[in-house]
């Protein structure tokens, strides 16, 4: 199965943008949350499911929430030095906004094991989009690295 | 996009967007450029210096300088200066890597003698500074210190050891911008960077040895009073940032900035990576003390860093710092937003200005610099691409035409994906090491990625920053080691 993601040129010459689709916003979220994964690592699949994090964030707007949960996983690799995937991810609608709940779930950092790419320094909000489309859902993503 | 039709050519190497642009444009946009530079502008510069110019209290000109690019709000080498007053505060005119900057230190070797152990003194390096993605740093300490250290800065670490007391008159802000306060800073910032004093960070950040070739002095002059004396003498040039700590601060901000800018102060922007404040107003005042913790964060990163250089050095060449006259030249910081004094529209006056991927550049004789570089203007540090070439230059008389301000780098021209197709990590490292070019990195990939054709020509932009009358050029340093972060 091929990534329901994928890395964008001509948006963000110094730094890394993407794409991410699927047919609800959860899985566009999710997408995200690897492709932000993969952008500091050369293979997701190398991080091995060891530490759980629960998530729990709200926004008033799906693409600031989208933001939000990317931010919370760049918070984790810097303040706890994880390396961390998404799960279990729900998005509820809330009287002024969105909450969502998820469980992050990786390693720490070995680079022994874990090739290496760029380190995330931010979550930006340029062209940061979250948008229905007509068969599905729609995601674009600029990090600062 | 083009370059814009209505641009008018003000002089060889100034373009001006007129205020009719753009609704709400302030003040019309300059741009410091060559016509080849101008026309290899990417997209995004135009409209967002544009968008810059229509800021609540810009004054003069939203700049830009000749190596700009495509960024957040801002674009890279945006410079913007705000009447304090009347004007705003904005993180993206900073940028998420608050006082990314540079640094250089002198040696009393030349290449002849670093050459038998350039190997060793990169390897070392590398072990020494640690780079790449959650790299810790090698100072621990606890988050009460940390908070110490980001309210004073380089102070701070050369109080601890890290360095000489003479380093810090060599560095902006002599290493502190006052009025740093912790307290505006949140707990997620100092989880961040309280382990990341002393580490390099990744991307474009490295640290560099380099060689100054007598044929790339051109100001023997002011090379000298930089304390470049030697032919071939060796130094040290390293780029890095406040690390997570500061992404962090102008993440807080950019959310708090974004929830307050419309609703509470009735402000406007055309990008919501424009997101800003009144400086005066209560989010603007704790943004500015938080932001100057990172500024000073970085300072004292920057610090920790040039002691672990002195260190290995001293140890591979078996004598002390001082005996391989490892000085300091300076350290200059190329995002921040600083309170400053400019003669504007004939009179002195009090400035917010904002610099996003362009240096501060004081022309001879300006309070701020110190009494060695009075006569001879600010020392500039430009980073080049890891293959072309660095510049070190000096300020102007004339800078006050973009509030004394100069390019930061070369610039990128090519995307981190284009970069990663066209070349490989592994093998762009043989081919340096044929040209005299050892290299560390933390990442193959990342490598690939700062390839040299990936910038644009850092001469070229060098010599339009000289035309441009903005800087000067003093001496070219070319690299032979490099620990890529």
């Amino acid at each position: 199965m091929t990534s329901p993601y994928r890395y964008l040129e001509g948006i963000a010459t110094a730094d890394v943008a993407f794409e991410a689709w699927g047919p609800t916003p959860e899985d566009v979220f999710l997408a995200a949350a690897d492709a932000t994964l993969n952008t500091m690592v050369e293979e997701i699949g190398t991080v091995a499911p060891r530490e759980h994090r629960e998530i729990s964030i709200a926004a008033d707007a799906l693409d600031l929430l989208l933001l939000e949960l990317l931010q919370e996983l760049v918070y984790h690799k810097d303040a706890e030095r994880l390396l961390l995937r998404v799960r279990d991810l729900r998005i509820e609608e809330t009287g002024s906004g969105y909450r969502l709940q998820a469980e992050a779930i990786g390693e720490t950092i070995d680079p022994g094991r874990h090739a290496l790419l760029a380190d995330v320094k931010a979550v930006t909000l340029h062209r940061l989009v979250v948008e229905k489309t007509t068969d599905g859902w729609h995601a674009i993503v600029v990090l600062d690295v | 996009m083009p370059v814009p039709k209505d641009i008018v050519r003000v002089s060889d190497t100034a373009w001006e967007i007129p205020v009719s642009h753009k609704a709400g444009m302030l003040v019309p946009a300059r741009i410091f450029a060559t016509k080849t530079l101008l026309a290899a502008f990417d997209d995004g510069v135009f409209d967002q210096i544009t968008n810059v110019a229509t800021l609540p209290g810009i004054v003069g000109h939203a700049c830009c300088m000749p190596d700009g690019h495509w960024g957040y709000g801002f674009p890279i080498g945006g410079l913007a200066a705000m009447d304090p007053d009347h004007g705003v505060i904005s993180p993206g005119g900073i940028g998420f890597d608050i006082n990314c900057g540079m640094r250089l230190c002198l040696t009393n070797l030349t290449y002849g003698e670093v050459l038998p152990r350039l190997r060793t003194l990169v390897d070392r390096v590398a072990g020494r500074v640690p780079a790449g993605v959650g790299a810790e740093g090698t100072v621990r300490l606890s988050r009460d210190d940390f908070r110490e250290a980001v309210e004073q800065g380089a102070r701070w670490a050369v109080k601890r050891g890290f360095g000489w007391k003479e380093d810090l008159e060599r560095t902006e802000e002599e290493g502190c911008l006052r009025g740093a306060d912790a307290s505006r800073v949140s707990e997620k910032a100092v989880d961040r960077g309280y382990r990341q004093i002393g580490t390099l960070g990744s991307g474009n950040h490295y640290l560099e040895i380099q060689v100054a070739r007598a044929e790339n002095v051109f100001d023997p002059e002011t090379a000298g009073a930089f304390g470049i004396v030697l032919p071939d003498q060796v130094v040290v040039m390293f780029h890095c940032g406040s690390r997570g700590f500061g992404h962090q601060v102008a993440t807080d901000y950019l959310r708090v900035f974004l929830a307050a800018m419309r609703g509470k102060y009735g402000i406007l922007v055309p990008d919501r990576e424009l997101a800003c404040a009144p400086f005066r107003s209560p989010e603007g005042q704790d943004y500015f003390a938080a932001m100057k913790c990172a500024v000073n964060m970085s300072f004292a990163n920057r610090q920790v860093i040039l002691h672990r250089i002195r260190e290995v050095f001293s140890e591979v060449f078996g004598k002390d710092p001082k005996d391989l006259g490892m000085r300091q030249v300076y350290d200059v910081s190329h995002n921040t937003a600083k309170i400053e004094r400019h003669v504007f529209e004939g009179k002195p006056r009090e400035l917010l200005v904002h610099r996003k991927g362009a240096t501060r550049a004081f022309g001879p004789g300006m309070p701020g610099l110190p009494d060695i570089y009075r006569k001879t203007g600010q020392p500039v540090i430009l980073g080049g691409s890891m293959e072309t070439g660095s510049y070190l230059l000096a300020g102007v008389d004339t800078g006050d035409r973009a509030f004394f301000t100069t390019a930061h780098g070369s610039g990128r021209a090519m995307s981190r994906t284009a970069a990663r197709k066209r070349y490989r990590g592994r093998q762009l490292q043989e081919q340096l090491e044929q040209r005299g070019i050892y290299v560390r990195t933390a990442s193959w990939s990342g490598l690939a990625e700062e390839a040299g054709p990936a910038y644009k020509n850092v001469d070229d932009v060098v010599s339009a920053t000289e035309r441009a009358g903005l800087s000067r050029r003093v001496v070219r340093l070319l690299p032979i080691g490099n620990v890529k972060g």
